[in-house]
């Protein structure tokens, strides 16, 4: 259950008031009449899925009525930011890696089963492992 | 805007007219009055309800001029006239609910669409379509904690607010005009629903329903 | 024999107020302030369950949520049933009627115990996937079996008598867990003025300190605790919730809290005077701030044998005796790695019972309890640990042995103890269940031996739920984390002080790491050794998944089962972790741990249902009508969440008319005089603007250009892939106003899909959206007589020149002012009334007073379907699917080719894909037999004599007998159906008949629309 900022009534509200929308930023083709169909298949059906930084496209359908733009983090569910449709997102995947780097975070590689682990693939690659298995 | 086909719907003699929530009384009837009953419910049924939309700048020299009331333009408010018979709502940056009493609503219209011209805006009567149901009461707010997500606490609701928010599965206005009073307004197809929900969340602390 | 392990004093019980409760059929005595584990224990019950594999004799083990074996079902009455409780957390109640979950015929006598003798030795761990897997097919007769063996209880098959509620709760800060760091933490947030709620799952506040041995401020540390809920009970802006677990952590510091209402008093939730009150509630809350103050669980020691009734948690000894005044058993040896454990040996000789000898695992233990056991003279064996427990329905000894725990194995010779009852304690876990929820990885510390909380946002851990435990830190840990939860709410968090109180001083020697307990034979052959009792994972079965390849700790758990179900881990996912660990030479964080999920304990489905039940199931939408149909007797159909009337059964010499019936007369009356809909249901959407014109023309796929006022058009929606998404009538009002309907269904989502495409890609046309679809009441007058009804009732001119077919007037209908529209959807002359929906009764009952020399017949939605149908007029989402275009449908005429505007769909309908000429077409079937009516999503093929799998060509969307026609016919869709008009198709049914069937056109009555023309 997200708690979301809605930038239009300017205050938190519960999930169930949105509607999610998918990824943002999808523009329609200015001239669809001009588009190839696989530039139109493109627009039509092929969305990105990244493991960190998302921008979505969401709906406060039980409220203002108003679409707005979601950024967020797809492994940790935080909203990054809200923004009215039309503006631009301050916080990016570019953004938040720059500032992971600054601040020396060490960027996850997915599947550690606990913080400071090896990951999973790296200890069963080792070749001390690889022994004690036989 | 011009060229908009105003219709006034509310007949001119009296034809008989049956509010939202005319087949709930119907069917169960009301709950017996209750001494200490922790929470009064009553319908404020024919008002006249309008959506207003545009832009605010607009919209509120409109209102001033005709209804006296200085358009609530920040989110989730509620403004009223003295009598406090009339209000407007802040539903969305360019849509709010005006409600006056009964009746009034057709020349009101006319009037808001004389002093807008040719602005870029829209009015719809709905008047049919909904209704208010008030709550009172010691556990109205506690009453209202299990219908709706939206915080009630006075903090975070006090007099003069406005939102539309989740009431148990069906989505309602839920405005707070006076110190011990809350407001519903209910979608007609939803009012039977949310009336029964309300009497059963309401059971253990004892209900009223003033006719 | 009545409570033979009740000491004579001591205890937070009421002995005056003895309790009657029953366990499988048996009756006993209890005390107000048991819980029904403790009162179990005092009448001397060793055995409560069977264990659910293996069919072991199972006692209790613990005092708190983390018990494995102690899992009931409770009720006097069917309708009471409740499975799933653990006994060491429901109180004792007057009544109370307890059986095992497990055991059949009893648990006792046991006769799956024999299977799971021999079956022992055949179920090891994957033994489901390996044995009942294949062939797939007998999965069904085996489970049977399995079922009636295992299982956890049993749902009630009567209807649950009580109610269950909800509610909504938001807060600065929620602490859950009301032991020592709980109550600091919150009782400082208090104080600084923030909104807070503290829960605790247990039936009384104060955790760990209701059997705590130490002084606060000079005074048993229980008196701490009331002054602390006394002062927060008296302010205004604390919520305090006992009997509430926190049971799941969701995202953005969303916590359910199920607090048990009534619970602990019957059954069912008793009558409070005449009102109702819930039995309990679901606090659904959201907290700015979250402390997490759950405290620690104990680890047993894995040894072999170790599941025998009678071995127990050190911490639930001390808590049995110390809280509940029980001593469950006379001759103890403790088996402990820490010092804490050793108050588990002071308590038992306090109580005046034997402790035979503290086995230690440390060479030197050195701390304040340890000194004390000596001084007391109770034996300490030192570098040694309890290997096996002897005994079969109850402990009857230990064998106890010196070892090597980093070499893994025994070290010198092995001494049996009599005893009844062994404690262990392996030291603690701090409970990060609901941490794990939000899906944040915990971090082991080394040198508490355990994992703690990862980083929430939102999140502050407290005392023993991080890892600190002597009680003076606990507090001020308490007391911090609450001032900096404060602060994180946006509140000043300054007005605390002098709140930190006195705690005896207490020195704890260091604990030592040990989790399996080496035993002279290799774990394949020792007895065994649990590690997860609930689900009967054994150290052995965790060595075999590792040596058949299992290496993530996710895969072993799958495996093995641990950690499955109710149990979520409590007691044995560490030392689980720790034994996959030591066989893939690995250490415990880089083993990790499995994931935790929500629920933390079992919740009834009542809980989780909440009032969402029954008539309020889901919201019922009502017509303005409603009554009218209700008291015509009519019956209903659920269109989205609309109760629509589906027919009106008239009831003819004494009998009630089917449905086939009702709908033949319903038809023929429309068809040859006049009949009445209620088709108040559909959506309708306003619309105003100088461009509303425009933005039409690019959300329809047919023109709008040209409408002029006065008149109507259907409409036809795509979404931009072509697809039929909506239909509907849109009516022109004024050059800048319209008003658009929708289906039944579309209502909403067409309203939303108006506003997308507004505010995202042209917000720069001037229009706006409002819908009305509640403001007014629809009814369709129709049939050859519809025109001299309407006539009666009306100031509008009807003549046929002036309001012809798809034209629109305003005026009065029975003197309420009232916009018709000549548009028919069932191929007759209709009129469709709109009236503000407070009058539509009024309206709608004049049109019946007048009517009744036409016969006006109201007809429900069957009806309805049969006479579009035999127009071939489709209803989306029943003739289509989102896979079928305009063009599919044969409806080229309600497509814009050449409108300026890309409009939403047309680029698509170029794609290859919409070009194809096998594309499944709309048409119409005749089936060759006229009494027959094919069956809705019945496949079709060109070729029945083909082999099977057969290519199927389509399906049959809507079919229906035709009074009018005198024969069945259907709707459907079939590859290239629009060039095989006349072409013999075929439709295999599942009884092996084959029906035959000629494609023909849709529009199977009046194809040149004469009759709605009129």
């Amino acid at each position: 259950m997200f708690h979301i900022y809605c930038p239009y009534c300017e205050e938190h509200r519960e999930e169930e008031e949105f509607h999610p929308k998918g990824q943002a930023h999808i523009q329609r083709p200015a001239d669809p009449e001009a588009c190839s169909d696989e530039a139109w298949g493109d627009y039509l059906f092929f969305r990105d899925n990244p493991r960190g930084v998302h921008h979505e496209l969401w709906v406060h359908a039980v409220g203002c009525r108003k679409f707005f733009n979601i950024t967020r983090h797809t492994v940790s569910y935080e909203i990054l930011e809200t923004y009215k449709m039309g503006e631009a997102p301050t916080v990016t995947a570019k953004s938040v890696s720059e500032k992971d780097k600054q601040a020396g975070v060490q960027a996850a590689t997915g599947g550690w089963q606990t913080v400071g682990a090896r990951p999973e693939s790296e200890a069963l690659n080792d070749a001390s492992n690889q022994g004690a298995r036989v | 805007m011009s060229d908009v086909k105003e219709f006034d719907t509310r007949p001119a003699g009296s034809p008989s007219a049956e509010s939202p929530l005319a087949w709930s009384f119907h069917r169960r009837g009301t709950p017996p009055r209750e001494a200490g009953a922790g929470v009064t419910l009553r319908e404020k049924a024919f008002l006249g309800h309008m959506v207003l939309r545009g832009g605010a700048i607009v919209l509120d020299e409109a209102v001033r001029e005709v209804l006296g009331i200085t358009l609530p333009a920040r989110p989730n408010t509620l403004a009223l006239d003295d009598s406090g018979e009339r209000s407007i709502q802040w539903l969305s940056p360019d849509e709010w609910l005006v409600i006056v009493p009964g009746g009034e609503e057709f020349a009101l219209e006319g009037r808001l669409r004389e002093v807008l011209g040719q602005a870029h805006y829209s009015i719809v009567n709905v008047s049919g379509g909904q209704t208010v149901l008030t709550l009172r009461g010691e556990k109205a707010r506690e009453t209202l904690m299990k219908s709706t997500p939206y915080d009630v606490h006075p903090q975070a609701f006090p007099v003069g607010k406005g939102v539309t928010t989740v009431f148990a599965k069906a989505t309602v206005i839920l405005r707070r005009p006076t110190e011990d009073t809350w407001e519903l307004v209910l979608r007609r197809s939803f009012a039977d629903y949310c009336y029964r929900w309300l009497l059963d969340a309401a059971a253990e602390y004892g209900v009223t329903v003033e006719r | 024999m009545s409570q033979v392990n009740r000491l004579s004093q001591g205890g937070r019980i009421d002995r005056s107020r003895q309790l009657h409760f029953t366990f499988n059929g048996k009756p006993y005595v209890g005390y107000a302030g048991d819980t029904l584990a403790s009162a179990l224990l005092a009448n001397g019950i060793d055995i409560v369950n069977r264990s659910f594999k293996y069919s072991r004799p199972r006692g209790i083990v613990a005092a708190g949520a983390e018990e494995p074996n102690a899992i009931v079902q409770l009720g006097s009455s069917e309708a009471t049933q409740v499975p799933n409780v653990r006994a060491t957390q429901q109180a004792l109640y007057e009544g109370l009627t307890a059986r095992s979950t497990n055991g059949w015929p009893n648990v006792q006598r046991d006769l799956m115990g024999m299977v799971g003798k021999l079956s022992g030795t055949f179920m090891p761990p994957g033994f489901y996937y390996k044995t009942f897997m294949a062939p797939a097919s007998l999965w069904m007769t085996y489970e049977k079996y399995i079922r009636k063996s295992a299982g956890l209880g049993r749902s009630p098959t009567e209807p649950d008598p009580d109610s269950y509620d909800h509610i909504n709760q938001h807060c600065d800060v929620l602490v859950i867990g009301a032991g020592p760091a709980g109550l600091a933490a919150a009782v400082t947030a208090a104080r600084n003025g923030a909104r807070v709620i503290l829960c605790d799952e247990q039936e009384e506040m104060g955790g760990s300190l209701l059997d705590s041995r130490e002084l606060i401020d000079d005074s048993p540390a229980v008196q701490w605790v009331d002054r602390v809920i006394d002062e927060l009970a008296a302010m205004d802006n604390v919520t305090l919730l006992p009997r509430t677990t926190a049971n799941g952590y969701h995202d953005h510091n969303f916590v359910t809290l199920h607090e048990r209402c009534t619970e602990h008093l019957a059954d069912s939730a008793p009558a409070s005077g005449s009102r109702r009150q819930a039995r309990s509630r679901m606090h659904r809350v959201r907290a700015s701030q979250v402390v997490l103050a759950t405290g620690a669980h104990e680890r047993p020691l894995v040894y072999a044998n170790n599941d025998v009734p009678g071995n127990l948690l050190a911490g639930a000894v001390s808590t049995y005796i110390r809280r509940y005044g029980v001593a469950p058993g006379q001759k103890l040896v403790l088996s402990a790695t820490n010092d804490h454990a050793y108050r588990a040996a002071l308590d038992w000789r306090e109580a005046g019972r034997e402790v035979v000898a503290i086995v230690d695992a440390r060479a030197n233990p050195q701390g304040d309890l340890v000194a004390k056991a000596r001084t007391l003279g109770i034996p300490i064996i030192t570098e040694s640990a309890v290997i096996e427990a002897k005994g079969a329905e109850r402990v009857s000894g230990a064998r106890v042995a010196k070892i090597d725990a980093t070499r893994f194995t025994v070290a010198g010779e092995v001494e049996e103890l009599a005893c009844d009852t062994i404690a262990s304690s392996g030291g603690y876990s701090p409970v990060i269940h609901l941490s794990s929820h939000t899906g944040t990885r915990p971090t082991w510390r080394d040198d508490i031996l355990g994992f703690v909380p990862g980083e929430v946002k939102g999140l502050t851990s407290v005392g023993g739920a991080r890892g600190v435990y002597p009680l003076d830190d606990v507090i001020r840990d308490g007391i911090d984390g609450g001032r900096q939860a404060t602060q994180a709410a946006g509140l000043d968090a300054n007005a605390v002080t002098g709140l930190v109180p006195q705690v005896s001083a207490r020195e704890d020697g260091a604990a030592c790491a040990l989790y399996q307990v080496p035993h002279l034979k290799p774990s394949m052959r020792a007895p065994k050794q649990f590690v997860d009792l609930q689900n009967d994972v054994t150290a052995a079965g965790i060595e075999l998944a590792t040596r058949e390849g299992f290496e993530s700790i996710e895969h072993v758990k799958r495996y093995t089962a641990m950690g499955f179900g109710t149990d979520q881990g409590k007691l044995g996912n560490i030392n689980g972790m720790a034994i996959a660990a030591r066989c893939l030479h690995r250490s415990i964080p880089e083993v990790g741990t499995t994931v935790f999920r929500p629920n933390y304990t079992p919740v009834t489905f009542g809980a989780i249902v909440g009032r969402h039940c029954r008539d309020l199931f889901d919201p019922e939408r009502y017509t303005a009508l409603h009554q009218w149909h209700v008291e015509q007797g009519a019956e209903f159909e659920d269109v989205g969440q609309w109760k629509r009337p589906w027919y009106f059964p008239r009831t003819v010499n004494g009998k009630k008319e089917t449905l086939h019936e009702a709908v033949a007369r319903e038809c023929l009356a429309v068809r040859e005089r006049v009949g009445i809909l209620d088709a108040s249901t559909l959506g309708k959407i306003d619309i105003q603007g100088a461009d509303a014109r425009e933005f039409l023309g690019r959300v329809y796929t047919n023109k709008w250009a040209k409408l002029a006022p006065g008149r109507v058009r259907y409409g036809l929606m795509c979404k931009d892939d072509g697809m039929l998404m909506d239909d509907g009538t849109t009516s022109c009002l004024g050059e800048n106003h319209f008003l658009m309907t929708t289906t039944t269904g579309g209502a909403a989502g067409v309203m939303e899909w108006l506003e997308l495409w507004h505010q995202t890609e042209w917000p720069e046309l001037d229009v706006y959206f409002t819908s009305v679809t509640d403001h007014w009441a629809t009814m369709t007058v129709t049939g050859p007589d519809a025109r001299k009804l309407l006539a009666e009732l009306t100031d509008i001119d009807l003549d046929k020149e002036q309001f012809k077919f798809m034209d629109w007037r305003e005026g009065t209908v029975a003197g309420v002012p009232a916009r018709v529209f000549r548009i028919s959807f069932t191929g007759e002359l209709a009129y469709e009334i709109n009236v503000q929906a407070n009058y539509a009764m009024h309206v709608w009952t004049a049109l019946f007073k007048h009517g009744e020399k036409y016969d006006l017949t109201p007809y429900g939605t069957e009806t309805m379907h049969v006479l579009r149908a035999e127009k071939g007029l489709i209803i989306v989402g029943q003739d289509t699917d989102g896979s079928v275009t305009p063009e599919d449908l044969g409806m080229q005429w309600a497509i814009g080719y050449d409108k300026p505007y890309s409009w939403i769909g047309k680029r698509a309908l170029s794609r290859s894909d919409t070009r194809r000429t096998d594309r499944k077409q709309f048409v119409g079937l005749k089936p060759k037999d006229p009494k027959v009516v094919l069956e809705e999503g019945a496949q079709i093929v060109f070729d029945p004599n083909q082999s099977i799998p057969m290519s199927m060509v389509g399906h049959v969307t809507s079919s229906y007998y035709s009074p009018t026609l005198g024969h069945g016919f259907a709707l459907a869709v079939v590859k290239g159906g629009h060039e095989r008009m006349g072409e013999t198709v075929y439709l295999p049914m599942v009884d092996g008949k084959v029906h035959e069937a000629e494609i023909v056109s849709p529009v199977f009555l009046d194809p040149k629309g004469e009759r709605q023309n009129v």
